[in-house]
């Protein structure tokens, strides 16, 4: 192992759980809300297919990016639909999203199949990108990344700094208290859930505008599930959340380490390590039951019946 | 106009099964309405997604082929349901069936014997039960959530197959196809009818149903999967062992989606390929929900969802529409039972006046 094999590695590893970290972002402010939407890989695809339809049929990145937020909400307001003004079973709703998401992308994106668009570039940030090791990995990635750190960083403020981010803490764990002391807790439901839609949009559209600038069907390949499972091993906070992501990443490019080391193994079988990462990393959490239900916003996926 | 809900004195049990057959209709009316988005006149689409493959009785055939699979996975996923137990697996179950099953196959199917099939099926059935008793364990020891253990093995399963169809399973004189070599008669399924597909998978099928009814309402195992999935605290206090519940269930599926992996192979397909399973897996978790769970329900169920399979082929070979049709309707279906669903337990009142000034989304005060 090389100084510039390891400078590789962090580079690809930060790309590779940019997506991981976006969508589990969103989802961790709908779950700190109350909301279970598994429906994660749904919007992602939706935002992945409209997103690169919209940049290729314009030629702006940009637009894709916002058709992609836009989509990913309308497919949250569906969810929103069904689980919180329908009482339907989050688990079950959540599911069909997906189901649904993955039928509907397919069917959009048939005729872009193969084809492809310049993505977004990376743009080095002078002086700082030298920095050996780490500089390519943080500061040479491109806009999509930068943003993407910023808005951890938004949702931490919020969530440790603000009234808002304490409401819907509050909500989250007791619907009930909160209602009482005059908090709406329907609407702060329905606002995080489309705030967590917009970022699932946002996590598709960063595979089809710069992770690999093309359309193909399924191509989220369950990184919307293990998104899922970064914020239950992230314990719903937003610091674990960003490393969890990496490592994540860092999993998912293990081709490239081993083959660093002189290792060949079928890549089919290395496909394999991210989902076997999460059962692992999911089974080491919720082993210890006590801690796992202190730590989960205690309305987690329970529809809210307002009293009367 | 204003809407408001209201909760019903006790469920409507003509919604619950009414519910269903709402649903279809309504993703038909939505199916129309995108073949007239797509250009196509909407009953010339129904037509031919819904009318025109089962016109023949070949067509027939091929629905009881189509169906065999989603049948017998949500078979096995209704007794999950019913437990409360959401086992998301049964794709990755059928995989591995038919992965494993495919090896005993390659190995075997030069022997000359009557053991060699049913060897090869029961290779296919245990390991879908095995694969099924990952999440399980898991479940059951480390209290780890199944709906996400489940998905994952999906996607180990599906990389496991691949690593097969390249590498250890793959013909040695296929011209470098990801493909194994084709089975021989003796570790292929018999047929039901001469000149068609139709292979006795179909009947693996309604028989697990028939197995299945009597599990349900004639046996007290039954009894204690209904109780544990309507209120577990009440299946503790009763003595029910809940961690043998959720083995039983788990493995039962297992099984019959792993029978369903390796009867697909040594049925229709006649070889190990990629492509074993356009879904099938995912197709009968809603099959299990728009069949109500119930034996009959799935059966009709899944004939709908093999004629939406095969109408998918159709509308891309006659109409020339996308592939995806086929999903898209799939997704439809479960997504319109949810939304109906609602009308089990509430009723909507429609009154005349004016609404309040609230800035309330569909008029619905949540």
């Amino acid at each position: 192992m090389d100084m510039d094999l390891i400078t590789n590695i962090l580079f690809a590893m930060v790309r590779t759980g940019t997506p991981l970290l976006l969508v589990a972002l969103g989802e961790l402010v709908c779950e700190k809300s109350g909301v279970l939407n598994l429906g994660q890989e749904g919007m992602m695809l939706m935002g992945a297919v409209i997103g690169f339809i919209a940049a290729l049929t314009t030629g702006s990145l940009i637009f894709g990016v916002i058709m992609s937020l836009l989509v990913g909400m309308a497919m949250a307001m569906l969810f929103g639909l069904l689980a919180i003004q329908l009482r339907a079973n989050q688990v079950a709703t959540g599911l069909a999203l997906t189901i649904f998401g993955a039928g509907l992308s397919a069917y959009v994106g048939t005729d872009y199949i193969g084809q492809a668009l310049a993505g977004f570039q990376p743009m080095l940030i002078p002086l700082l990108s030298d920095i050996p090791i780490l500089g390519k990995a943080l500061f040479s990635q491109d806009i999509l990344v930068y943003c993407s750190l910023g808005i951890a960083l938004a949702i931490w403020l919020f969530f440790r700094f603000s009234r808002p981010g304490l409401m819907v803490k509050a909500i989250g764990e007791s619907p009930d208290s909160a209602t009482a002391v005059g908090l709406p807790v329907i609407r702060t439901r329905w606002l995080a859930l489309l705030f967590g839609g917009a970022m699932a949009g946002l996590g598709g559209a960063y595979l089809s505008l710069a992770y690999t600038p093309l359309w193909a069907e399924g191509m989220t390949a369950g990184r919307g599930w293990i998104a899922l499972a970064l914020v239950v091993f992230a314990s719903w906070k937003v610091e674990r959340v960003l490393l969890g992501a990496w490592l994540f990443g860092l999993a998912s490019i293990m081709h490239l380490v081993l083959q660093g080391m002189g290792a060949s193994i079928s890549s089919n079988l290395l496909a394999t390590l991210p989902y076997l990462a999460t059962i692992v990393v999911l089974v080491l959490l919720s082993s210890n039951q006590s801690r796992s239900r202190l730590l989960a916003p205690m309305s987690l996926g329970k529809p809210y019946h307002p009293a009367g | 106009m204003k809407i408001a809900i209201e909760r019903r004195p006790q469920d409507s049990s003509l919604m619950k099964y009414l519910s269903p057959v709402l649903a279809v209709l309504l993703t038909l009316m939505a199916g129309s309405v995108i073949f007239a988005l797509q250009g196509q006149d909407p009953w010339t689409g129904l037509y031919t997604f819904f009318i025109l493959p089962i016109s023949d009785s070949y067509g027939l055939s091929e629905l009881g082929v189509k169906a065999a699979p989603i049948l017998l996975c949500a078979m096995g996923l209704a007794v999950c349901f019913r437990a409360n137990i959401w086992n998301i697996g049964a794709e990755g179950q059928l995989l591995m069936g038919a992965l494993m099953g495919s090896w005993a196959a390659l190995s075997w199917m030069d022997s000359e014997g009557a053991w060699v099939l049913p060897a090869v099926l029961m290779t296919g059935a245990v390991a879908g039960l095995l694969w099924a008793l990952i999440p399980a364990l898991l479940r059951n020891h480390f209290n780890t959530n199944e709906i996400l253990t489940t998905i994952m093995l999906n996607y180990v399963a599906l990389n496991l197959l691949l690593y097969a169809v390249h590498g250890p399973l793959k013909d040695p004189h296929g011209f470098n196809f990801p493909e194994s070599a084709l089975f021989t008669d003796a570790v292929t399924l018999p047929l039901l009818l001469e000149g068609t597909r139709l292979h006795i998978g179909l009947a693996f099928g309604l028989l697990a149903g028939v197995c299945i009814w009597v599990l349900m309402t004639r046996t007290f195992l039954g009894f204690q999967l209904k109780v544990i999935g309507l209120d577990a605290s009440a299946g503790h206090f009763a003595g029910f062992r809940e961690r043998r519940l959720v083995y039983f269930s788990l493995l039962l599926c297992g099984a019959l989606a792993g029978l369903a992996g390796i009867s697909e192979v040594s049925g229709p397909i006649g070889q190990l390929v990629p492509s074993v399973s356009p879904g099938y897996g995912y197709a009968a978790i809603i099959v299990a929900f728009l069949g109500r769970l119930h034996p009959i329900g799935i059966l009709l169920a899944s004939l709908l969802m093999a004629l939406v399979y095969m109408g998918g082929e159709m509308g891309q070979i006659d109409l020339g529409l996308p592939l995806a049709m086929g999903s898209l309707f799939q997704g439809m279906l479960l997504f319109f039972l949810l939304a109906c669903d609602f009308l089990i337990s509430y009723r909507l009142k429609i009154s005349a006046h004016q609404p309040p000034a609230q800035g309330h989304h569909v008029g619905v005060n949540g």
